[in-house]
């Protein structure tokens, strides 16, 4: 039970639009484990999105449960998902989404600001983190001077600045070359081999073959999950 | 203590990631603060020259003694009888010996009444010449009138009871008809006496209202005057010679406190009455002029408040419009750090002090301004302008409250995106 990172009791979320009502997701169930290497494939319009933001504590679902690091977050007040998200998420996105006033070692430190962790200390451990990413070349760079691949480095080594139980990876190749999206999902291999529990939700099946389980979603649902 | 040490190390890196905020967009933020700076700027500078102009009138009256009432004679208007234009006759009116003793026996709460004649006489030192304000008077207008001695004495019982023919100059007497040889001890001719001078007051020139002292004034002992020169007084005018009698000019009433002043001036006029027909007496209440004076002060400073307050709210609208303008700019920034786990409120706070830094900065720059205007003013035009201190903690003050006040809805705003449409924002 214990190695449950995260687990989902038939999530639904509707929207109503219009007076109608979209299910965006409609009763999805599935159990990721610590350690294990996920990937979320579906076409555009089918839930994909909606889930992964669940998953990331920044919707609520309608309906279900969702339990996150053993505690159920589906029905929390927004402080505490902002707290989940600072805790247990690591977020890498399609489009990097690094602060462009901020250096490249300002923006690892962000989420450590938050956590309230000393400035020597953040400052020590982003050096780490550039490092592991190898990025320690380009610290006092704004995001602006750096190249794609660079920019989505400096994204994960802020992702592992919390290290959060869960790397949630929203298509991280989309704005990067075949080249570079090789070494991005190399250094996701790496970081899943550390022991990282890793989601990624693409709907390229390059990318999907890294993943070691693989979840297809359409309408809402669930429509193959092999473990 | 601790919890004030706690709460600041706490704030203390939005207060540095607010203020670097604000230096990443140095133009703007410049020209944003420009509204702040001229707003604070104006309410130091308005009050500092609102003050400098009631500053003079206020003091003037203060010198007057907070605790007297002034009761003069003035001639009466040409209604109440014939006057001395008519004919070469003598115009007798005004104030008694009587009127002091009936004063000082029946009105309560007076603690001693001043007699005094003034009288425009010639002063003559050698070949030089001056017109003086010749006061007649006891040694007690020292303490109703206290002035600082310069040198030597005033005029003391000896100088009463003897008549001696002593004088107490103002110090501007001083220089125009003595210059600068030694004083003390000198003699000098007053209308038809000679007069040692024995001391010299301190004297304030240039008070708007009617002081008992004037810019160059003789005190002589009153049992010398009225030997030497009556009580009648006699000048030349176009047509002849008016002559009047006028037995005491002025009668300066001390009362016990501040607080039976007003009474006493009441009191005061009703014996008066009682015993002049005609109206040939003035009281003036230097308290009730202050009050007056400061009535007024406050009417002038609330309406140049008002108008420093409007500038003010156009400098925080000015703030507001850019923050919100920053919001939407900065709507990316917001949804990321929303994403990694920034609560709401950390949004708040980040944007809030954004926006103090600005007003801030703007305040303290607006001080440079409000003081430098008012001594630029003193400076071109010799208008007095008196800067208040607490005008600049006002100001201080102000600019938080402009800060907090412009700042909450931007900061608001930002907080309450959605981060999921925030990040797709572009």
């Amino acid at each position: 039970m214990d190695n449950e990172v995260v687990k989902l009791r038939d999530v639904k979320r509707h929207y109503s639009v219009g007076g109608e009502t979209v299910r965006a997701l409609d009763g999805v169930s599935f159990t990721i484990r610590r350690g294990e290497y996920w990937a979320i494939m579906g076409p555009s319009g089918s839930g994909k999105s909606t889930l992964l933001n669940i998953l990331g504590c920044l919707d609520r679902p309608t309906s279900g449960e969702y339990w996150l690091n053993g505690v159920n977050v589906a029905q929390m007040e927004d402080d505490e998902l902002s707290d989940h998200r600072l805790k247990n998420l690591g977020f890498v996105f399609q489009s990097f989404h690094l602060i462009p006033q901020l250096t490249v070692l300002e923006n690892i430190e962000m989420p450590m600001f938050y956590l309230g962790v000393p400035q020597a200390e953040r400052t020590r451990r982003a050096k780490t983190l550039a490092e592991r990413v190898e990025m320690d070349h380009r610290l006092q760079h704004l995001p602006s001077e750096l190249s794609g691949g660079q920019r989505q480095r400096v994204a994960v080594a802020r992702a592992l600045a919390n290290d959060p139980a869960v790397l949630l990876a929203d298509e991280p190749t989309g704005n990067l070359d075949s080249k570079t999206s090789v070494q991005i999902m190399q250094l996701f291999q790496e970081l899943y081999e550390q022991g990282k529990t890793v989601i990624v939700v693409t709907h390229e099946p390059d990318i999907d073959a890294y993943a070691h389980s693989h979840i297809v979603v359409k309408d809402g649902r669930i429509l193959t999950c092999t473990v | 203590m601790y919890r004030l040490k706690q709460s600041l190390s706490f704030y203390w890196p939005f207060i540095r990631l607010g203020a670097t905020d604000v230096w990443r967009h140095k133009t703007r933020s410049f020209l944003t603060m420009l509204g702040m700076v001229f707003g604070v700027g104006s309410v130091i500078a308005m009050l500092a020259v609102g003050e400098g102009a009631s500053h003079q009138a206020l003091e003037s009256i203060k010198r007057l003694g907070s605790q007297n009432i002034m009761v003069s004679s003035v001639k009466p208007t040409s209604e109440d009888g014939p006057t001395a234009q008519q004919s070469a006759r003598l115009a007798v009116y005004g104030l008694l010996y009587d009127d002091e003793t009936r004063i000082r026996e029946t009105v309560p709460g007076v603690e001693k009444t001043v007699p005094a004649r003034m009288v425009r006489r010639n002063a003559r030192y050698n070949e030089r010449q001056l017109e003086l304000r010749v006061v007649e008077t006891v040694p007690s207008w020292f303490e109703v009138v206290p002035r600082p001695i310069l040198a030597g004495r005033i005029l003391n019982e000896g100088d009463m009871s003897s008549r001696a023919n002593v004088c107490v100059l103002t110090e501007f007497g001083v220089r125009k008809l003595l210059a600068a040889e030694e004083v003390l001890g000198q003699h000098v001719r007053l209308g038809s006496g000679v007069f040692e001078v024995v001391g010299i007051v301190k004297n304030e020139s240039g008070g708007s209202v009617r002081a008992p002292d004037s810019e160059a004034d003789a005190y002589i002992p009153m049992p010398t005057g009225s030997n030497l020169f009556g009580v009648a007084n006699s000048r030349p005018i176009s047509g002849g010679i008016e002559s009047e009698r006028v037995e005491l000019s002025q009668i300066i009433v001390k009362m016990t406190g501040t607080d039976v002043v007003e009474a006493g001036a009441k009191a005061v006029e009703a014996v008066l009455k009682r015993f002049h027909k005609k109206a040939d007496f003035k009281i003036d209440v230097p308290l009730s002029l202050l009050r007056e004076a400061e009535k007024t002060k406050r009417t002038y400073n609330i309406v140049l408040g008002a108008i420093a307050g409007i500038s003010l709210l156009v400098g925080g609208i000015g703030i507001m419009n850019i923050m919100l303008a920053s919001v939407t700019e900065r709507t990316k920034e917001i949804g990321i750090r929303r994403a990694v786990g920034a609560r709401k409120s950390r949004i708040v706070v980040q944007f809030l002090i954004n926006t103090c830094v600005l007003s801030i900065g703007g305040g303290l720059a607006g001080l440079v301004v409000g003081v430098a205007i008012p001594i630029a003013i003193t400076f071109f035009t010799a208008m007095p302008t008196v800067i208040q201190p607490y005008s600049m903690l006002l100001a201080f003050g102000i600019s938080v409250g402009v800060g907090i006040v412009f700042g909450l809805y931007p900061a608001l705003r930002a907080a309450s995106l959605d981060p999921i449409e925030a990040l797709r924002h572009e």
